[in-house]
């Protein structure tokens, strides 16, 4: 058994008074494409912004690669926040995909996908804008490297923004929604990019409500529910009959969207 | 009106336009910093950059050029009449131009920040490459704006001996006693001169607009 790309241990987030995340503990294995699947609120995309470090969790410990991301906590829950250098070298192994795409409206689709390798890992322009094409090219999108993003359709965005994150050659991929803001016709792209990438073997956490795609490519499904973990495991053992009630209850809202082959 | 005099009241406009350009360009770079400092969200440069701004919004323009110009020499700073014009200009319109971005860096969408923080970005390579290039587009016609206010606040820079197109046109009407013709063309070559940064400011905006929204 090798090491998990990522461990998640007795993770707990409140804001304020709400606790979102309740105890999470989730080993995310590595090569395989793992999927965060539950209802609106329950803690699934805050549990993803948690792996990226752009939420700070309020105890327990996130291990990347067996390097400890943001706090360092020992057996007794004593919790020790890293030094900057440190987390920002356990950060660069992650790459995140936003459900709005977030590219960067003043810049080309090869400038947002360029950007980063430029002006962060110091790479000279020319080599620079050389990597982010062969990023464009797979993810089919080289002739439209002088696009600026509202010249693009969301699909074509989304695809963008994969690059993007592809470029900085991380060891864990994290999804977002990615094709929740996008219109039905236009999420086949983008999943077919995510399926390519699964086929690489690219380590995948994806939060979705693409059942349909959770089941088909996904390999580790988790239910989360109101801040909890509510299981976690292979598609087959998810999805196969009976099922908890929990999750029969989600899925019949999903039966319309795709999900009518898990009926 | 003669054609000599109109020639007058032009030179004097090179000098009213060569003075508000400096000071723009150089209020743009000191609002670009104060910026910044509002921007870190600590409270040691915050703090004196909130402060700078209140004080040169607060104070009429004419008192602070009045203020410049007889403060400096006093302590041990002589300085021509234009550099302290040029100085009092472009503080105060640091501060409103860096009032300006302050609603453009408030309107940059969180979700770009954080593509630029989980890609790696530090907090000075985000403002310099997203945060304010964005902010500079959303605030834009605020910017032309604020170029044609100073153009026109320009002429208030002849209290420390300056002599643009206002002042200009005062002397020639007192020595002419043709106030009519003389005021009427000053006014002409304010009105083209900010037609004239309009349009290029239009243009500018447009072409932006093509590469961002």
């Amino acid at each position: 058994m090798s090491v998990p790309a990522i461990t998640i241990r007795k993770l707990v987030k409140r804001f304020g008074e709400t606790t979102v995340l309740q105890d999470i503990d989730l080993e995310i294995p590595e090569g395989k494409v793992s999927c965060l699947i539950g209802p609106s609120g329950s803690g699934k995309s805050t549990l993803l912004r948690c792996l990226a470090f752009l939420e700070e969790s309020t105890s327990g410990m996130i291990t990347i690669n067996g390097e400890a991301l943001g706090f360092f906590e020992d057996a007794n829950g004593k919790r020790e926040r890293l030094p900057a250098a440190q987390i920002r070298a356990v950060r660069a192994k992650t790459g995140m995909v936003f459900q709005q795409f977030n590219l960067w409206p003043h810049m080309t689709a090869l400038g947002n996908v360029s950007e980063a390798l430029k002006i962060v890992r110091k790479v000279p322009k020319a080599e620079a804008e050389e990597r982010a094409m062969t990023q464009l090219r797979k993810v089919g999108l080289e002739n439209r490297a002088g696009h600026y993003p509202s010249q693009l359709s969301g699909g074509q965005q989304q695809r963008v923004a994969i690059a993007r994150a592809l470029a900085l050659e991380p060891k864990i991929m994290l999804f977002d929604e990615p094709t929740s803001a996008l219109d039905p016709e236009l999420t086949g792209e983008v999943l077919n990019v995510m399926r390519d990438l699964a086929a690489e073997g690219m380590t995948m956490v994806v939060v979705t409500h693409e059942i349909g795609f959770a089941a088909s490519v996904g390999q580790q499904i988790s239910f989360l529910d109101h801040g909890r973990l509510l299981f976690s495991g292979p598609p087959a053992e998810i999805f196969a009959k009976p099922r908890h009630p929990r999750l029969e209850q989600f899925l019949d809202t999903y039966l319309d969207r795709g999900a009518s082959m898990l009926a | 009106m003669t054609l000599k005099l109109f020639t007058l009241l032009l030179e004097a406009a090179l000098k009213t336009l060569g003075i508000s350009l400096v000071s723009i360009a150089i209020g743009f770079v000191i609002a670009m910093l104060l910026s910044a400092a509002i921007q870190s969200g600590k409270s040691i440069y915050l703090l004196p950059a909130r402060l700078f701004i209140s004080f040169f919004r607060g104070v009429p323009l004419l008192v602070q050029l009045l203020l410049i110009y007889t403060l400096l020499p006093v302590i041990g700073i002589n300085v021509p009449g234009i550099v302290a014009a040029i100085v009092g200009l472009s503080l105060c319109t640091a501060a409103y131009q860096a009032e300006n971005l302050r609603g453009g860096f408030a309107s940059v969408p969180r979700g770009l920040v954080e593509a630029a923080d989980v890609a790696g970005f530090n907090g000075i390579q985000t403002f310099l490459r997203i945060r304010a290039p964005i902010a500079l587009r959303l605030t834009f016609p605020a910017l032309v704006n604020e170029a044609i206010m100073i153009l026109k606040a320009s002429s208030l820079v002849s209290v420390v001996g300056i002599i643009e197109i206002t002042k200009m046109a005062q002397d020639l009407a007192s020595s002419t006693y043709m106030p009519i013709p003389i005021f009427a063309s000053a006014a002409l070559i304010y009105f083209v001169i900010n037609s004239a940064i309009a349009l290029l400011g239009g243009y500018a905006e447009k072409s932006l607009k093509g590469a961002s929204a």
